[in-house]
């Protein structure tokens, strides 16, 4: 039988420029049926957008469109103005998170905008993720933070416009990478 | 410079064990259709329409014994979890029909000859992998828990809720889970310097997302494919899951379908807005991954009420998300007093761990109480420490002390000790 070492024949090829790169000791002589991914195919399903707006599309949208989508779409659950429905609240509650009875919403607990673009985009409205255009994602965006004043009542959000955005609670993140990603109390 | 990968080690072609099996000609004509697959639309249907509901067993439950998951009424049918219920199972190994589920848009349909994982970003090559391509590599196989980050946190409530060990614990279950480690994979597309995080995806119409820390995706991390020794249910995300040992169960992303390497998190909304531990402070943990060590008293318990004073076994489960269980003290004082349990073997890492302790009931009121240390030496905390560290008697990481009280009658109630 004939083994395949797509990997080891590219380290041949390409010499000490490789070595950068971990993780290809040869001895290993595993299994290696990955098949190389065009960058066609890595374009069209990568739909990640980072917190730092890297990854959003072109495209935009005002608040007074958004509003008219979230009235059709969303404020069937989440009510209108994005409080008050069956699913999670969206508006108000700035202010709160250090009181008894802290309110998380986007507007008081977001840490980064151009987040929304992305969890919008790939899963809402529930009962059709994905159906959204990205102008009517970029105008959702803009009218839900206009509710709090996080935006202005006449804004327009594109991508660079919306990864400017400094959301109220920023600032409000521990990291626990110093603590090896252990947040317990149960630490010896 | 390369070993020989095909060493024999007898006549009739056996190689030396190292080298489990390779697809050469077979292999190479998957590629095609392997990416044929993944290039018709942006994203398969299973992401674009809500999946499956919530039910109360899997194909793997045993049905005769009339067990199913405690599954609540929900607003959105596929949006929610159920839970095992931990008081009726012996061992700690639970049936795959009745381990927990916890869907942000329900269970997808997935065809596994259509479905691909595609690893890229900051990669020497970009890779898919078709799940008949993982079946033929070297399988790891671990006894491991998954214990849901929001796991008994009823017990944050003002007043004791009344419900079973399963309603107030079962977001835990534990499997045989065998796949293909994590690592094997990234080595194969070749890490590039800099990554220092890994987003998972999953092709759920929540289009599920998490970052992963490169040091927690190298630490004995799988793409999980079998449960128990049958292809993982659909609810627990066929054909294959992400399963890191130890961590949140939501890091490890159901029906995985892409793994992107990055020098920073995506920050996506489940790791910013949900999965953050907010404390009283108002401030926020993010990342809080680790599950911490923790235990729980499953006879007697709510519900599975003494019949009568004199000889009783109290038996439970215990595990910890840093390794082994050193020991279980139990209480029949409501803390006064403590006496170290017996530990049924195996003891496993990242794994339950089945407690017993024999006690002769007086028939006087009693509050049983355990509490779990660590192989690191972490101890169970209080439920007074962790609710003084959480915000709004609402948290995530419940892993504190619980109590049940056991009045004259032999009835067991949830009580606060």
């Amino acid at each position: 039988m004939h083994k395949r070492l797509p990997a080891a024949g590219a380290i041949l090829a390409c010499g000490a420029a490789l070595l950068a790169y971990v993780g290809l000791a040869p001895s290993t002589s595993e299994v290696r049926l990955g098949r190389p991914a065009p960058p066609e195919v890595i374009r069209r399903i990568d739909i990640t957008v980072a917190g730092d707006g890297s990854g959003l599309p072109p495209g935009a949208g005002s608040v007074a469109e958004g509003k008219a989508i979230f009235q059709q779409k969303c404020s069937a659950c989440h009510g209108p103005a994005g409080s008050g429905g069956v699913a999670d609240r969206l508006t108000g509650g700035i202010g709160t998170l250090a009181t008894p009875k802290p309110i998380k919403t986007v507007a008081s607990y977001w840490p980064y905008a151009p987040s929304l673009f992305d969890y919008i985009r790939r899963a809402m409205p529930l009962t059709a993720p994905q159906s959204l255009k990205d102008d009517e994602v970029y105008a959702l965006i803009a009218y839900l933070l206009s509710v709090d004043g996080i935006v202005a009542a006449d804004a327009r959000l594109d991508a660079r416009r919306l990864a400017q955005i400094r959301m109220p609670n920023r600032a409000g993140f521990v990291s626990l990478e110093d603590k090896d990603f252990d947040g317990n109390l149960d630490h010896p | 410079m390369l070993e020989d990968p095909d060493e024999p080690v007898a006549g009739g072609g056996l190689l030396h064990r190292r080298a489990l099996l390779v697809g050469g000609a077979a292999a190479m004509g998957g590629l095609i259709t392997g990416v044929r697959a993944v290039a018709g639309g942006r994203s398969p249907t299973s992401m674009l329409t809500p999946g499956a509901p919530l039910s109360p067993f899997g194909e793997g439950a045993p049905s005769a014994g009339g067990l199913q998951r405690i599954v609540p009424d929900l607003p959105f049918p596929g949006t929610g979890s159920s839970r095992t219920p931990l008081e009726a199972l012996k061992g700690t190994i639970t049936p795959n029909g009745l381990h927990f589920e916890r869907h942000h848009n329900g269970v997808p349909a997935i065809d596994p000859a259509t479905h691909a994982l595609l690893i890229h970003g900051l990669v020497r090559q970009p890779l898919l992998f078709r799940y008949e391509d993982l079946l033929r590599y070297r399988r790891d196989t671990r006894i491991l828990f998954i214990e849901c980050s929001g796991n008994s946190g009823m017990i944050g409530a003002a007043q004791p809720v009344q419900a079973s060990a399963g309603q107030l614990n079962g977001l835990l279950s534990c499997s045989e889970w065998s796949g293909v480690r994590l690592s094997t994979l990234l080595d194969e597309a070749g890490i590039a310097p800099g990554v220092r995080w890994i987003q998972a995806e999953g092709a759920d119409a929540a289009g599920m997302t998490r970052s992963i820390p490169l040091s927690i995706a190298q630490d004995g991390a799988m793409i999980a494919l079998f449960q128990n020794g049958r292809p993982i249910e659909p609810a627990q995300g066929f054909p294959m899951r992400l399963l890191l040992p130890g961590i949140e169960g939501n890091a490890s992303v159901k029906w995985l379908r892409r793994l992107k390497l990055m020098a920073a998190p995506a920050f996506s909304r489940e790791e910013t807005s949900k999965y953050t531990d907010l404390r009283a402070d108002g401030k926020a943990e993010m990342f809080s991954l680790r599950m911490g060590v923790k235990s729980i008293i499953l006879a007697p318990s709510f519900g599975l009420d003494l019949r009568g004073a004199g000889y009783h076994e109290i038996s439970g489960l215990a595990w910890s998300g840093r390794g082994r269980v050193r020991k279980v003290e139990v209480s029949a004082d409501g803390g006064m007093s403590w006496a170290e349990a017996a530990l049924e073997s195996p003891v496993l890492p990242k794994a339950l761990t089945r407690f017993r302790m024999r006690w002769r009931w007086s028939g006087a009121p009693a509050t049983l109480m355990s509490r779990a240390t660590d192989e690191t030496g972490a101890v169970q905390p209080r439920r007074e420490a962790w609710l003084a560290k959480i915000a709004g008697r609402q948290g995530y990481h419940g892993n504190a002390i619980q109590s049940w009280g056991v009045d004259p009658f032999g009835k067991i109630s949830h009580v606060y000790a």
